[in-house]
């Protein structure tokens, strides 16, 4: 029932194109993440879905129906914004029961609904308070208890926790999780985090100047990148690029290798360099080594690694996790192909 | 020594807020005094402050002499009139400018402004004509829209800048819950403006009830608000301080109350953007 069909989809502002013509299917149920660096276009994505902004040619369909002109109101999505966006002159049992009563149900429904959707967010000791008596977390929760309040075809989250402390996010990004395992309703989450993208998400849309660049599963985008650009957003940190001689004996004009494909030695490997910086997490070891063959690399080295600046490593990539990729930034095949 | 330098210069801060406090409020003490006068003390000279004879009798002769009841409910309904149709015009255009501005907005906005820099007396004979032509002279109505029409860019530019810091995301998620336009004004947007809709209301009845260019220049006797009772004590009969001055304090005193009541109010209405 929550299938999003986007065809041929465009946004301009004025004389400037955000929105390139795209096409994206969103299957039911699905938890899809769009992510990708400042100004990719991903917010305005998902306004386009919600229709706070129309599209400036082609369709968006929901359930089947044709949307693209429908207002916001008509498409039966709910929405969770990055600042929340509650009223703030309605208590939190008001804030939740407005969609309802936009919907004009009756008072007694709305009550149950109301209660309902308190308790699965723990939020039944606030009813009565105001937005502005609440913390950053129930304020979110507030937000997703109007959202689901309305058992909508489909959740829309514009960066839901960019305002919430590290912690908490955490939280939240289970209690998300949770959430979509229990209503299995479709769910679209915008993010410029990669680590929320690659642990909530079903399928992630990596975007770029309003293009997407490949869409996958965390997975799929972790060990097959269909491009350097995808290489280097997901994951982190990030892949090392090589260019040059080392790539060219690979058959590639560039090459990338993950930080944890990286084996590192204090007596021998492939490539030599000295260690700039070394960050000690205690599960993990990035060590950021200079080296005079290909430039700065950084490898993560699981667990302690008793290296400090100034001291001389080698490098050796692991075989098989060579990602080789061509003078236009595409992937080619893993291993140079013998001819 | 910091702290010397700054306890002198908060006194001379002092000194010079209550000087210039005075001095604006000096001419309306002055009225209500002289308005306890007899009409010799009131023109004597030099003249006395506080020690003169106190009395009533000017009170009793304004009060005798004409309708204040009918001039009082005038200025109310009149001011309370077009400000109240002027929120009703000035709420959607205030709310169109700040939420879907057009490249046009600002040029609007700064036209309506420039309308208020234009001397009303340029338009007085047209507006005249237009009004005698259509019965509108002398009567309650046609002072309501003049003065709607007068105050409405005062009524746009200050719900414009209230409506501007309330975050575009809060109207947007009531879009996405299901809230037409109307329930959006309504229920969203109206309730969160509420301060600046007070502080709009109360200085637009202030300026409404003051105004004395177009409410004596379109009414005689039946639709004149108080400017008109204060102005009919000047002219016909030669001067009468006295008398003037109990008529003006009568005219003043409604909206003088009202203004110190609102006061907080007002203040933070006029500087709402500024120090928020």
């Amino acid at each position: 029932m929550g299938e999003i069909v986007l065809k041929q989809i465009t946004k301009s502002f004025g004389d400037v194109s955000v929105i390139p013509p795209l096409d994206l299917t969103i299957a039911d149920g699905e938890f899809v993440v769009f992510v990708g660096p400042s100004g990719c276009g991903k917010s305005t994505l998902l306004r386009l879905i919600a229709g706070l902004e129309d599209v400036s040619s082609g369709t968006i369909s929901i359930d089947g129906k044709d949307a693209t002109r429908l207002p916001p109101a008509g498409r039966g999505l709910a929405m969770v914004f990055q600042s929340y966006a509650l009223y703030p002159h309605m208590t939190v049992r008001n804030n939740i029961a407005f969609p309802l009563k936009m919907a004009r149900l009756d008072k007694a429904a709305i009550d149950r609904k109301v209660e309902a959707a308190a308790a699965v967010l723990n939020l039944t000791g606030y009813l009565d308070r105001r937005p502005g008596q609440l913390s950053g977390g129930q304020r979110q929760r507030v937000a997703i208890g109007r959202a689901i309040v309305r058992e909508p075809t489909a959740f829309l989250f514009d960066e839901p926790l960019s305002n919430l402390d590290a912690a908490l996010r955490v939280n939240m990004r289970l209690e998300i999780s949770e959430l979509h395992r229990s209503l299995a309703t479709t769910m679209i989450y915008v993010t410029h985090d990669q680590v929320e993208a690659m642990t909530m998400a079903d399928k992630i849309v990596v975007l770029n100047a309003g293009r997407i660049e490949q869409v996958g599963s965390p997975i799929e985008l972790y060990s097959r990148p269909c491009n350097r650009f995808v290489a280097g957003f997901i994951g982190s940190p990030r892949m090392n690029f090589i260019e040059g001689g080392e790539a060219a004996a690979e058959g590639a004009h560039a090459i990338g290798i993950r930080p944890e494909h990286l084996a590192l030695s204090t007596e021998s490997g492939r490539w030599s360099g000295t260690v700039s910086v070394s960050e000690h997490l205690g599960s993990d070891t990035f060590v950021y080594v200079q080296s005079p063959e290909v430039g700065t690399l950084v490898a993560r080295a699981g667990g302690e690694v008793p290296v400090r600046h100034g001291d001389r490593v080698w490098l050796t990539p692991q075989a098989g996790k060579l990602h080789r990729f061509d003078p236009q930034g595409r992937a080619m095949s893993r291993e140079k192909v013998l001819s | 020594m910091a702290r010397a330098t700054t306890a002198s210069r908060k006194l001379g801060l002092t000194l010079l807020a209550w000087t210039i406090g005075i001095v604006i409020f000096f001419p309306i003490l002055w009225t209500a005094l002289t308005s306890f006068k007899t009409e010799a003390e009131a023109i004597a000279s030099p003249p006395s402050f506080i020690a003169f004879q106190w009395t009533l009798e000017n009170y009793a002769e304004v009060q005798s002499r004409s309708d204040y009841a009918l001039h009082f409910m005038n200025s109310v309904i009149i001011s309370l009139g077009s400000t109240l149709v002027g929120l009703l015009i000035a709420v959607p255009a205030a709310w169109s400018m700040a939420f879907v501005p057009s490249r046009r907005t600002k040029d609007v906005l700064m036209w309506m402004l420039s309308t208020k820099m234009l001397p009303p007396v340029g338009v007085l004979i047209p507006i005249y004509l237009l009004f005698r032509d259509t019965g509108l002279l002398d009567s309650r109505t046609g002072l309501v829209i003049v003065l709607t029409l007068i105050n409405l860019p005062i009524i746009v530019w200050m719900l414009f800048t209230y409506f501007r810091e309330i975050p575009g995301e809060i109207l947007e998620a009531a879009r996405m819950d299901g809230a037409g336009l109307k329930a959006e004004i309504l229920y969203v947007l109206l309730p969160m403006a509420v301060p600046g809709i007070a502080s709009t209301l109360l200085l637009n009845v202030i300026l409404a009830w003051n105004e004395a260019f177009w409410t004596l220049s379109l009414s005689a006797s039946q639709s004149a608000p108080l400017t008109a009772f204060i102005a009919s004590y000047s002219s016909p009969e030669g001067l009468f301080y006295a008398k003037l001055s109990a008529a003006s304090t009568m005219a003043v005193a409604p909206i003088l109350v009202l203004g110190w009541f609102s006061q907080k109010q007002l203040v933070r209405g006029l500087t709402f953007g500024a120090v928020k």
